[in-house]
């Protein structure tokens, strides 16, 4: 009788690499529901429209480089950079943006370079890293949060915002920013750059419009972090993420921002205010954990994390842009085989 | 080299070092181990290979037709590399052809097809049961004549192990069986401790180490606690509980394990000090020295849930797999394809056809069914997730080994250490994107090793090659010389003898001339006629 | 005055330039092979001429003029490779003209047609073939390179050229191209 060959090892943990994308999609439920509850309906019609750009987008270019289409959208890749992507732009950004960044995530950075696996930048902050230089009114797009907005407005109108530009009673976005004083209302991160060009200290920033509702400071936006977390520490206890990326990262902005506050308290924000704001906490559970584009050694997943960390709160508090978290993921790509090469192990027998 | 005393003392007060990476695969060792070991019926024929040791193979010694007795030597050779094989029992030999052979690729190798009589009546070498006041070299000649070499993987010759050049600190006993599905050394344990113990008395005897090592596996404790028995009043040897990750078994690992030292890159294990035997080595070792029996059986784990009967057994060498599995009741509507495993799921080979024959490292058949160990699909790409770099045992960096063996960048491969990677598996049966990442890196080793036996080669033809070519010119140049010299010889000898030789020289060309001429005068006058 | 100080300035330091370069030359001086030397190191030494030269140096010797790197067959693509990377060119595919890549193999003589006129031990290149006159002649099978030189000498065509099989020991894991090779799935 012959018998069939097959290679050691011959049996396998049952965990593909589809499996693990979903895992990541499943545990940014949490932040979106908190997004959505939040900033509106926006938020969600982003990530669908992001996904939809991405999938058709990945398909076709994996059908003109003769590919097998139906093998590579079943590992969830394109899907997940899409939902990253929609996650981070504003929710009542036009639809024609979302479409462009995630055709330039899925086409230019991940395919262009030989697909999954192979491309050195993180596709979904590269995309919207492109947006941000290119489009950077749009992309600052961000409604107060809702509750503290005068007008509210449902699904439709976040539909129709997305589509064409006005909601369905006829406002337009820099009307709905109008907030309860009439003085445009930007993301709090916005608030407190613009307030300490201005010649404000940090703690007067504080006490501006934005923060003096009964919600306390950014309210919203700490509990769309909180939520992140949440998320973040599922992946981390479902073993999907390592540990060291995540947490160095948030120390690296510990330290930083730890720092640059001791130093000149009034220039710089607390170190709550940096880990609670913008991106930190979603980017350090699932931007910086992406292993396609980051250090594959522990030591160097540690270096990579602190570096991302740094760079995160060092642009926000000189840089020209409110938030830095894609900046910063996209400098420290560069330089991950740099990272890779000194920080390899110590091979069994032989001397460090 | 490791301090003894120390690691001795570390072990008594239960301190165990950890290497990095390792994996948990599932045990399945219940399927099998519940059982003793089965004594089984001889098959109807026997094809014992004639090399199954690293090393040289012997030179046959019997001939078709010949009647040959249990443990009979089928091979000798004077090389210190080669291990003879035994008939496995007493019978006809019928054949010396090439059988497909247990290896991964199935070539056919030189075998010695033996049919049994069915008497099984054994030619027992001279007892050495005074092994205590024996000289170490006829012990080994002994280890040696009955065959053994190390039975749990690699099949390295025991008498040249255990004939060390240097001090041995300590002997380790491997009781790990690591693999999953595998419990041939556990159930040797189990029955047979005391004559493991008798096999260790006599390495100890050879080696005179100044301690030795059991170490066993914490999910075997039956097997510990009758080797605790065995030796409790040895103060010799200590017996350590390791806890359970794979692959603890390994050499290199287990000494890190243990003494928490490292077996350097370019070295063995005796270079620390260290000298590492499996279970089942000692066994035979004792049945050799203090029972005249060369190594004709073994035991064989046979597995899997496309069996209907798993259980250990003794297996004489040489007996077709296709015995084995009748006796495991094989069902193999159970499997997708059929599919035979010899060894483990991490490490172990699929055999090419059920005429493969048991051999001296085969230490079990796994038969998976279509659920067990289904067959990989398809391998994704990589997506950098670093999980095998977790995983690895030896603390390598399987993706960068991956690129550059699929490139192969051998070169490159080689500066990440390739051969240092052992093939357990680790990383392949972590990676997500299922990716055969060993069968990349054995390709790499065997093409690495193929390239530099070509280079080899090319350089010992170049060499001939030069030297042919300077040969030639040797010649040549000796012929001319030979010629010139005999061309001045006769010169010399014309100017030497003066114008007496010219003379008649000259006077011979005169008178060919005139004979000529005269010719030449005689036709003129016929045609003139 | 000044443009006195200015050429003293710019000797001197011509000078010392001068002897750094000139030290360094020196204490950093590569120790490199001839290029022959390196080339006939990158070729398979089966000696065969199918390349149109008596051996693998001459050859060498050819390449490192200007020849073509693409002439031998024994070498294959991966000789091919070997040198355009040595040479600095790109790689072509291995010219037709002189034959093909074949697998490996060595020469047998079939000894009882064997009448022991020594013109195999003659063409043998390295010398792999041992024998006398009116005896008969065999091949070292280790030393042989499969150059194919002693067939065509062979007045009684004894001579086969034999497919060197893998054996256990120098079976290649190949990926799944060939019989009894395990199987598994890439992707390209």
């Amino acid at each position: 009788m012959q018998f069939s060959l097959s290679s050691s090892p011959h049996n396998r943990v049952r965990r593909d690499t589809g499996q693990v994308m979903r895992m990541v999609g499943y545990a940014c439920i949490p932040g979106v529901l908190a997004q959505t509850w939040f900033f509106g309906w926006g938020t969600i019609i982003q990530i669908a429209l992001a996904m939809i750009t991405a999938v058709v987008t990945e398909a076709t270019i994996l059908e003109l480089r003769k590919k097998n289409v139906s093998r590579g959208i079943r590992d969830y890749s394109a899907v997940v950079t899409a939902l990253l992507l929609g996650i981070c732009l504003p929710p009542l950004a036009p639809w024609w943006l979302v479409v462009i960044g995630t055709f330039f995530s899925i086409a230019i950075v991940k395919q262009l370079y030989g697909g999954l696996g192979f491309n050195m930048f993180n596709p979904a902050m590269t995309g919207y890293v492109v947006l941000l230089i290119s489009f950077p009114i749009s992309m600052s797009a961000w409604l107060p949060v809702q509750s503290m907005a005068q007008t509210s407005f449902g699904f439709f109108d976040a539909l129709s915002m997305i589509f064409t530009g006005f909601t369905q009673t006829g406002y337009n976005l820099a009307q709905l920013q109008l907030g309860i004083d009439g003085i445009t209302q930007a993301t709090p991160l916005d608030a407190v750059r613009t307030g300490l060009l201005s010649g404000m200290t940090y703690s007067e920033t504080l006490s501006a419009s934005i923060f003096s509702s009964d919600w306390g400071w950014s309210y919203g936006w700490s509990s769309v972090a909180l939520a992140y977390l949440l998320g973040g520490l599922v992946l981390l206890q479902q073993r999907i993420i390592n540990w060291q990326m995540p947490i160095s990262m948030l120390f690296g902005v510990i330290l930083t921002a730890g720092f640059l506050s001791m130093l000149s308290p009034d220039q710089t924000g607390s170190i709550t205010y940096h880990l609670l704001s913008g991106a930190v906490m979603f980017g350090a559970f699932f931007i910086v954990t992406d292993p396609v584009s980051g250090s594959t050694t522990d030591k160097g997943r540690i270096i990579f994390g602190l570096l991302i960390g740094f760079w995160t709160v060092i642009i926000r508090t000189y840089g020209g842009y409110p938030d830095a978290v894609a900046f910063a993921v996209v400098i420290m790509n560069i330089a991950v085989p740099l990272i890779d090469y000194y920080t390899q192990p110590r091979v069994y027998g032989h001397k460090s | 080299m490791i301090d003894v005393e120390q690691v001795i003392t570390q072990l008594n007060q239960g301190q165990l070092f950890e290497y990095s990476g390792g994996v948990h695969p599932p045990q399945q060792k219940s399927l099998s181990n519940t059982t003793p070991i089965n004594t089984i019926p001889e098959p109807e024929v026997l094809y014992i290979p004639v090399k199954q040791h690293i090393g040289t193979q012997g030179s046959i010694c019997v001939t078709v037709g010949q009647h040959v007795a249990k443990g009979e030597a089928l091979t000798q050779s004077s090389n210190p590399f080669a291990v003879p094989v035994h008939a496995s029992t007493s019978g006809t030999i019928r054949a010396i052809t090439p059988h497909p052979s247990a290896h991964p690729s199935g070539i056919p190798e030189m075998t010695v097809t033996l049919e049994p009589d069915g008497h099984a009546q054994w030619q027992l070498m001279p007892l050495l049961s005074d092994y205590m006041h024996l000289e170490r070299i006829t012990l080994l000649e002994r280890i040696c004549q009955a065959g053994i070499s190390g039975l749990g993987g690699a099949g390295f010759p025991t008498h040249l192990k255990s004939n060390p050049q240097k001090p041995v600190e300590c002997i380790i006993i491997n009781g790990i069986e690591c693999e999953p599905y595998i419990t041939s050394d556990d159930r040797i344990m189990r029955e047979h401790a005391w004559q493991i113990k008798q096999g260790i008395d006599i390495l100890r005897h050879i080696i005179k180490p100044k301690h030795i090592i059991i170490a066993i596996e914490d999910n075997k404790p039956q097997a510990l606690d009758a080797l605790k028995t065995a030796c409790l009043e040895d103060n010799g040897i200590t017996i350590t509980s390791v806890p359970t990750k794979y692959p603890s078994g390994g050499e290199k690992q287990l000494i890190q394990v243990l003494t928490g030292a490292e077996v350097p890159h370019d070295g063995l294990p005796i270079d620390i000090g260290c000298l590492m035997y499996n279970v089942g080595t000692c066994f035979a070792i004792a049945d050799a020295v203090l029972h005249g029996k060369a190594l004709v059986q073994r035991v064989v784990t046979l597995t899997g849930q496309a069996l209907g009967h798993p259980q250990n057994v003794w297996a004489l060498l040489g007996t077709p797999i296709s015995h084995l599995l009748n006796i495991a009741e094989y069902e193999p509507s159970k499997q997708q394809a059929q599919k035979v495993i010899m060894g483990g799921p991490m490490m172990g080979f699929t055999v090419a056809n059920d005429t493969v024959p048991v051999v001296k490292i085969t230490n079990c058949l796994l038969v998976p069914d279509k659920q067990e160990l289904p067959d990989i699909e398809d391998e994704r790409a990589c997506i950098r997730c670093g999980l095998c770099a977790e995983a690895c045992p030896a603390g390598l960096l399987p993706q960068q080994l991956f690129w550059h063996s699929k490139a192969k960048e051998y070169d490159k491969a080689q500066a990440y250490n390739l051969d240092a990677c052992i093939e357990c598996g680790a990383c392949a049966y972590v990676c997500p994107s299922e990716i055969p990442l060993v069968h990349y890196y054995r390709k790499a080793k065997t093409d690495i090793k193929h390239i530099a036996l070509e280079k080899e080669k090319s350089e010992k033809a170049r060499v001939r090659f030069e030297t042919r070519q300077a040969r030639l010119l040797a010649d040549k140049q000796a012929r001319e010389e030979k010629h010139r010299l005999a061309a001045e010889a006769r010169k010399k000898s014309m100017d030497n003898k003066g114008n007496d030789a010219k003379d008649k020289i000259a006077a011979a060309l005169a008178r060919a001339k005139a004979k000529r001429a005269a010719a030449q005068n005689n036709s003129s006058t016929d045609s003139d006629k | 005055m000044t443009l006195l100080t200015a050429l003293l300035i710019i000797g001197v330091l011509a000078l010392i330039f001068g002897a750094i370069l000139g030290y360094s030359a020196i204490k950093f001086k590569v120790e490199a092979d001839p290029l022959v030397e390196q080339i006939d190191a990158l070729l398979p030494q089966t000696q065969c001429g199918q390349c149109g030269y008596p051996g693998c140096k001459p050859y060498a010797q050819a390449i490192a003029n200007g020849d073509e790197i693409n002439k031998c067959p024994p070498g294959g693509d991966a000789t091919i490779k070997n040198l355009a990377d040595l040479m600095g060119v790109e790689p072509k595919p291995l010219d037709g003209d002189h034959g093909v890549e074949d697998v490996k193999k060595v020469a047998y003589i079939r000894e009882a047609e064997c009448i022991g006129c020594t013109k195999c031990i003659q063409a043998c290149p390295v010398d792999a073939i041992i024998g006398a006159s009116k005896q008969m002649h065999t091949v070292i099978i280790d030393e042989c390179t499969g150059c194919d030189l002693c067939v065509a000498p062979c007045p009684v065509d004894c001579i086969d050229m034999v497919p060197v099989a893998p054996t256990t020991q120098t079976w290649q894991w190949e990926l799944g191209k060939g019989v009894g090779d395990i199987p598994i799935k890439q992707v390209q």
